[in-house]
């Protein structure tokens, strides 16, 4: 096979893998967005400290000498909980007193809790990078099929497609899956059938917390470090990607992500790497210019 | 049916139970080594129980609901009384002779908390005024900086002459930028303002042979006034009257154009942007002008901006001071000047007088922030509403 075969490949599973990460943090943002209409700004924080505390459990067990397969599923599902548990918090304490308040003020209490996690990560972690247990490294080698597509990143491809497979499930067939959609069509109605809102939107802060927790894990044990500012940028990404493919649709967010990572990966690859972030803002602006509601948003129009 | 007691120290458990891995282990595995620390747990488990004993303890002798509901109204009295002339005339003087008598530390803390409002009114114009929400407004910040820093070094240009020629080149990028993002409501322009100004600030860091990359422009021309020598006190004085002056040029614009036809029409585009268009308000040239007119006043602060530190580089422009520069905007008030003054005033000088919190500085600047807003959900001031008295009899 010709060079640029192999390496077209490459670009493309790596795009793939971070495409993938990109779609499990911006499904927390859209179901968010879908469901109160907020920008949930500490997302990106909270999937920060999913990461630290994988790191801390991944540390734990690893000193202790456990197999590989169960540290790595053993830190996978401490994140996830104790992400659940941030998200869940965060929006008791930030969001739900300004349920009723103007449409900003939401915004901006959660730029002050998005400073507010930085600083507490620094306080009780450190500001400095912190090794993470590069897990994927005892992987078996795909032999000659490793040069597309490495061990690495077949694991993080597989467990993105379980976990959407997962909330696809939730959403479709569960009951509370039915009242977030319901409550996401309209709240008032929902909540006059009987829906207990509350307690649904929590679920949904919870969920979405789980999943961004999800990539973090699985992004950090491939890059081998993190610190307190991974947050940030990633956030800023996953919102992109969630806007990209319509804010508010679930298999828009998982779109809008590949798009976006592929995107990325081929303009680094082919164009300039430098310029890499440039290009996957051009795209989004490019994208809204010409589709105002991204990509399977719903053309909403306004009644008067 | 749970007391307020054992509801705080659930409060404290749940609060202990989040922190339990982060702060109560420190773990590093390529030495093998693990550290359980306890005692910050049992300080997070106090210190939340107490402050949630405290909060149902004020939420029951005023309930909470209440209390947000009595900020929605009647607040519009704070910013009256401070409207009044004396006030402001004596507000004026003390603003006249604070760096005469403070250090010259206090005054470079000052000359800070009066760039940002500026930087607030701006901001002020779009988010505030106009009710387009823009997450990249430090983007012509850096293009007023980036343009004094260029201009002054590579053609030896003045301030006075970079001053307006920055202010109008950062007009004209926001009116560019504007063009695209017409169609654009809402959350989607957010974000769309948000990756314009990343843009800009890559751009910087990425084209090195213009910009100096990420170490940016060192040995910026500080403002001068041709045939006068400043020491060092003096310059930082004089720095302070000019930020002070640019300051109450931006209240007096942001003052009477609110009252203006264009500034009716920016309010009627921020409460309904339909019914604006039915009576008859032209959309793009409205939002044009204001995205065009907000830039204007981050292009001249960003020269201000440039000469007062004599360096600049990308990382002075990062996300985190369009946040902060719209939180001066929401947390004073949407459209308030009063409240864009004030939350300036406090959002910088806070972080300064917090300095005793040691580490714990920002941590506290970051609650704050959260439980500003859920006590004041519509900024500090409330900005009234321009409205027309009516004869008495009629009713509406």
């Amino acid at each position: 096979m010709p060079e640029w075969v192999y390496y077209f490949t490459e670009i493309f599973f790596s795009g793939l893998t971070r495409g993938s990460i990109y779609a499990l943090i911006a499904l927390g943002y859209t179901m968010v967005y879908g469901i109160l209409g907020l920008i949930n700004f500490a997302h990106g924080e909270v999937y920060m400290i999913g990461a630290f505390v994988g790191l801390i459990f991944a540390s734990i067990f690893s000193i202790l000498g456990w197999p590989v397969w169960s540290i790595f599923v053993l830190a996978l599902l401490a994140a996830m909980l104790w992400s659940g548990a941030y998200g869940y918090t965060i929006e008791q304490v930030a969001y739900k007193p300004l349920r009723n308040a103007p449409r900003l003020a939401p915004l901006i209490s959660a730029i002050g809790m998005s400073i507010f996690l930085r600083e507490y990560v620094i306080l009780a972690q450190s500001s400095d990078f912190r090794a993470f247990p590069a897990l994927f490294e005892t992987l078996p080698d795909f032999g000659a099929f490793g040069d597309f597509l490495q061990p690495s990143e077949a694991v993080i491809i597989s467990t993105v497609l379980v976990a959407l497979a997962g909330l696809f499930y939730l959403i479709r067939f569960t009951k509370t899956g039915r009242a977030m959609r319901a409550i996401a069509q309209d709240r008032e109605m929902a909540m006059l059938l009987g829906v207990d809102s509350d307690r649904v939107i929590s679920m949904t802060f919870i969920v979405g917390s789980a999943l961004a927790a999800i990539g973090a894990v699985l992004i950090s044990t491939q890059m081998g470090q993190i610190n307190y500012n991974i947050g940030f940028i990633v956030g800023i990404k996953a919102f992109t990607a969630a806007v990209l493919g319509g804010i508010g649709s679930i298999g828009g967010a998982a779109l809008g992500g590949l798009v976006l990572g592929l995107t990325e990966a081929f303009a680094a690859g082919y164009l300039s790497s430098d310029y890499e972030d440039v290009f996957a803002f051009l795209v989004l602006v490019l994208i809204l210019v010409f589709k105002p509601s991204g990509l399977l948003g719903k053309n909403h129009t306004e009644k008067v | 049916m749970k007391t307020p007691w054992t509801r705080s120290l659930l409060i404290g458990l749940w609060f202990a139970f989040l922190t339990l891995p982060l702060v109560g282990f420190r773990t590093d595995f390529l030495e093998k080594t693990l550290h359980f620390r306890p005692w910050p747990l049992v300080a997070v488990f106090g210190v939340t129980s107490l402050f949630a004993f405290g909060w149902s303890w004020y939420a029951r002798r005023q309930p909470v609901e209440t209390a947000l509901f009595a900020s929605y109204g009647g607040v519009g009295g704070w910013g009256q009384r401070l409207n009044s002339k004396p006030v402001l005339l004596t507000l004026l003087s003390l603003a006249l002779v604070l760096p005469l008598v403070t250090s010259g530390y206090q005054t470079g803390i000052l000359i800070t908390a009066l760039t940002y409002i500026v930087l607030g009114l701006g901001l002020n114009i779009v988010v505030g005024v106009a009710g387009l929400l823009d997450l990249g407004y430090v983007a012509f910040y850096a293009v007023g900086a980036y343009a004094y820093g260029l201009l002054s070094q590579q053609y030896d240009l003045g301030f006075w002459v970079v001053l307006p020629v920055a202010g109008v080149l950062a007009a004209l990028l926001g009116v560019l930028l504007g063009i695209p993002v017409l169609r654009l409501r809402g959350d989607y322009l957010a974000i769309v303002t948000l990756g314009f100004g990343e843009i800009i600030r890559l751009v910087l860091e990425n084209w090195g042979e213009v910009t100096g990359g990420p170490s940016g422009i060192s040995g910026i021309k500080k403002p001068a006034i041709p045939g006068v020598v400043m020491d060092f006190q003096q310059q930082n004085q004089f720095l302070y009257y000019l930020i002070l002056l640019l300051a109450l040029v931006a209240i007096w614009v942001n003052h009477r154009l609110q009252s203006s036809r264009l500034g009716r029409s920016w309010l009627a585009l921020r409460e309904d942007e339909i019914a604006a268009q039915a009576m008859g308000i032209d959309l793009t040239q409205t939002k044009l002008t204001a995205f065009g007119l907000g830039a204007f006043w981050a292009g001249v602060v960003g020269v201000f901006f440039a000469a007062k530190s004599s360096f600049i580089n990308p990382a002075s422009f990062t996300f985190h001071e369009s946040a902060i520069i719209l939180s001066i905007v929401v947390l004073g008030g949407m459209g308030s000047i009063a409240g864009v003054v004030i939350a300036a005033g406090l959002l910088i000088l806070l972080p300064e007088y917090l300095r005793f919190l040691q580490e714990y500085r920002m941590l506290m600047f970051g609650a704050v922030m959260v439980l500003m807003m859920i006590f004041r959900p519509d900024g500090l001031i409330k900005n009234p509403r321009p409205f027309y008295s009516r004869p008495k009899k009629e009713d509406r």
